[in-house]
């Protein structure tokens, strides 16, 4: 089995490419391939907690919960985040907070990336 | 000892949205990548700036004047400090009629590495060589 390191850029409202991702690990991690992603600028969002879901906008908090449960390692920028005003204690439980070396680093031990831009 | 090399192509212009600054912030991230890794691993950025990404390495940015952040001119200038190679496609920068003079270099800080000039060709070569690629 491979493993498959996704980078998301995108932002979770406003687009489906965060929806697109969370779907694609699922299937990946399934087949029981080993699974990361690693979530920069605005796709930062998809880790914050207390999301509500409305149903004219994306979520993500129960399929990353999900994906967790299942051994995803799902990784936020903290800058990234900060910057947005997204604090630690914020986010679902689970989800690390480093930097961009995390990401290299997963890189580093993937069979495939998968980078889905913010714009 | 392994090392592998990831091409980093940067195609978006600078300071419209984020994603350029990403591309090169990443790529920085590569000296202290080591801790995560085992002995004798590393990764190797080679970012390639193609089409509107070119625009980025022109010298004397206002980012902190006009927006209140890093310019993207710093990152570069660090990139090359830090001895990251950095190729622009020699193509692009004529259709935008950007002369090399006007390109940013980091000669003031003692950097040894110079931003490189290369024909399209060449960029696929660099690309075709690493072992994934991210596109910002």
């Amino acid at each position: 089995m491979g493993t498959l390191t996704i980078g998301c850029f995108a932002s979770l409202v406003g687009s489906k490419s965060l929806d697109f991702a969370l779907k694609l690990s699922k299937a990946a991690v399934d087949k029981g391939h080993k699974v990361n992603i690693w979530l920069s600028s605005n796709g930062t969002m998809m880790g914050k907690a207390n999301q509500k879901h409305l149903k004219d906008y994306s979520t993500s908090e129960k399929y990353v919960k999900e994906l967790l449960e299942k051994g995803v390692e799902i990784c936020e920028c903290e800058a990234c985040a900060l910057a947005r005003g997204i604090q630690k204690p914020e986010a679902i439980q689970g989800i690390k907070w480093d930097a961009m070396h995390w990401y290299l680093a997963k890189i580093y031990n993937s069979d495939r990336v998968l980078q889905i831009g913010g714009e | 000892m392994s090392v592998i090399e990831v091409g980093i192509i940067i195609q978006r212009p600078p300071y419209k949205s984020e994603t350029a600054t990403l591309g090169f912030t990443h790529a920085i991230s590569y000296q202290v990548v080591d801790i995560y890794l085992d002995d004798g691993q590393s990764v190797t950025p080679k970012v390639c700036l193609i089409g509107e990404g070119v625009l980025n390495c022109l010298k004397n940015h206002k980012a902190m004047e006009n927006y209140g952040v890093t310019s993207i001119e710093s990152h570069i200038k660090n990139a090359l400090l830090v001895d990251l190679d950095i190729y622009v496609c020699r193509e692009d920068l004529e259709r935008f009629g950007i002369s090399e003079d006007r390109l940013v270099d980091a000669e003031d800080m003692g950097a040894d590495k110079k931003i490189q000039v290369v024909p399209f060709s060449e960029i696929q070569k660099i690309l075709e060589q690493t072992k994934h690629i991210l596109v910002f």
